[in-house]
């Protein structure tokens, strides 16, 4: 029975092993060793920590890193600001038939390609859009406004790609929650301030971690919604990686940024993880 | 504040205001795309210059619809035969690997579970340029050593697949697993004691019960698959699949004809959906 099923293991461990061995561990080993590469006066590959160098001394390079750390925080939180109301009222205020239709509802534009809606934010922002075009119409304005291609812009992008990974793992965290909780609060006196901060937070800890940690990682790794929306001015890390290795053709560099942005998505939501107590295990399932 | 215990007015009202700006930011970029495949103008903008199905089957030199525009329609073709690949491989292995966590002991289980979960951590662009750098590696390894050249390692459909492949399983694996925890092991056993070998348990009654979960998350591969963009950007050859040929169209200026890709995109992946939400529901209920 039991060399039985140790060969049944082996059956099911090889192809996972093949997969993680060779499509994620050797890949970012690679990754690693090239980002330590470079040419030396010679043209010779030597090991050398000047793609690491050249970060940290070019100050577009670091402060492109900074900035695009700072927004995907920024656009977590916002996420979750907005996320919370709209799944409290999904699990707790609104009648149970009329959830799951809401639930329905808030899944389908979660389908739909990244690129088909930043696409239709492009067509009503811009500036022969279709917003402009009702402005104008108003007479609120009587010239068009460029709405697109600023910060705040690419915020709402990025807010609106990821938003749907938030208000999901909100969903079925506030789902547990037991409404006689609520109750015995609301019979005890306290206000709706209280009510969130002491119950309903800390029951959904679990979905907020997982919710987060998805936003974090979608936005901090996000190419598509900055480069669309965010224009020539609203530089991103993703950005600084794919010229360095399609436009540049300096595969080096562009590996010591790629392991820069890994070490810093990572580090971010260890932290995380350890602030709020967390496993990546129990996130996960 | 919920929905046994009484509500102010003013409470009641701010919520549903809240909702409704709510579902319409969620669903204005959408609709408008879809409106827009359908006006009869250059541009896909505003004025409304009537209804027109053009954009669709057109076949004059300004209006090529995109039932006749070739590049658009080899790109799908190629988007659809790389979603079919990643579905099944991702689906098999997937499987596999959620047997193996949820049934299977071996020694370093723990941190192979972890390795496993990596890929929802590493950011796609990562992904794929450590997949092309490895493979580019291999490549001039193959070359320099036995001056074979091999097509895999270079820019391409397979790779693509591989890359796609490589993130895709994760989340097979969480959806299978999930359903194998709910999985009453002592059937297996029953089985087991009428005689039944170990294969025969897993294809007749595991297998069996996991079909909805397997063909979920196919579904879900599918579409994650198709619609994939970060990871593709890198790996992609002359051969582009459909968001990656769309981003040009778009970056490069933007023609009704990509609005009405994006109606049957909507209608397609909402059906697919609409799908699997009928499948899981079907799950609940068995």
């Amino acid at each position: 029975m039991k060399r039985h099923f140790s060969w049944m293991t082996c059956f099911f461990l090889a192809p996972v092993l093949i997969w993680l061995i060779f499509l994620i561990v050797l890949p970012h080993i690679d990754l690693l060793i090239m980002s330590f590469r470079a040419e030396d006066d010679y043209g010779d590959m030597v090991w050398s920590l000047v793609n690491y160098k050249e970060f940290f001394t070019e100050p577009i390079y670091w402060l492109t890193f900074v900035r695009t750390a700072v927004y995907s925080i920024l656009v977590t939180c916002i996420t979750f600001v907005i996320a919370l109301p709209v799944a409290f009222y999904i699990t707790k205020v609104v009648s149970p038939r009329v959830k799951g239709f809401l639930i329905v509802l808030l899944l389908m534009p979660f389908w739909v390609s990244e690129l088909v809606r930043v696409y239709g934010w492009m067509i009503l922002l811009r500036e022969s859009g279709v917003i402009n075009h009702f402005l104008m119409m108003l007479g609120i304005t009587s010239t068009p406004v460029e709405m697109l291609y600023n910060d705040a812009t690419m915020l709402l992008g990025l807010v609106y790609t990821s938003m749907l990974f938030m208000v999901v793992p909100l969903i079925s965290a506030l789902d547990s929650l037991d409404d006689a909780l609520i109750e015995a609060a609301y019979d005890l006196g306290s206000g709706m301030w209280t009510i969130v901060g002491k119950i309903i937070i800390p029951h959904a800890k679990p979905g907020i971690v997982s919710g987060s940690i998805v936003v974090f990682m979608l936005t901090l790794g996000n190419y598509l919604t900055p480069n669309l929306m965010g224009g020539k001015s609203s530089l991103w890390f993703t950005e600084q990686i794919y010229n360095q290795f399609i436009a540049s053709f300096n595969w080096n560099q562009g590996s010591a940024f790629g392991f820069l942005l890994l070490i810093l998505s990572s580090f971010i939501i260890w932290v995380g993880l350890k602030l709020t107590r967390q496993n990546l295990g129990k996130v996960a399932s | 504040m919920i929905r046994t215990l009484p509500k102010s007015r003013t409470y009641t009202l701010s919520f549903g205001v809240f909702m409704g700006l709510y579902f319409f930011f969620l669903f204005a970029p959408l609709v408008i795309t879809c409106i827009l495949a359908f006006n009869d103008s250059q541009f896909p903008s505003l004025p409304w210059k009537g209804f027109t199905v053009e954009w669709f089957t057109g076949n004059v030199a300004q209006r090529v619809g995109i039932f006749h525009d070739q590049i658009n329609l080899a790109s799908i073709w190629v988007s659809f035969k790389v979603a079919i690949c990643v579905s099944v491989l991702s689906v098999m292995v997937g499987t596999a690997a959620s047997f193996l966590f949820e049934q299977e002991n071996f020694p370093l289980k723990t941190p192979l579970y972890f390795l496993m979960l990596m890929p929802l951590v590493i950011p796609g662009v990562i992904l794929g340029i450590s997949i092309l750098l490895f493979s580019n590696t291999l490549g001039m390894f193959f070359e320099d050593t036995w001056g074979i050249d091999v097509g895999l390692f270079r820019p391409g459909f397979w790779l693509v697949v591989l890359g796609q492949f490589s993130f895709i399983t994760t989340f097979v694996t969480l959806v299978v697993s999930a359903r194998l925890k709910k999985f009453d092991r002592t059937l297996e056993e029953a089985a087991l004691n009428l005689g039944a070998t170990r294969w025969q348990v897993i294809w007749y009654i595991t297998l069996r019960f996991l079909r909805p979960a397997i063909i979920g998350s196919g579904a879900v591969a599918f579409l994650m698959s198709f619609e994939n963009f970060n990871t593709t950007l890198f790996l992609v050859g002359s051969e582009a699949t459909l968001p990656i040929n769309l981003y040009l169209q778009v970056r490069d200026g933007s023609t009704p004809v990509i609005n009405a890709i994006s109606f049957l995109l909507i209608v397609g992946t909402s059906s697919l959906a609409l799908f699997n939400l009928y499948i899981s529901r079907k799950e609940k209920l068995e």
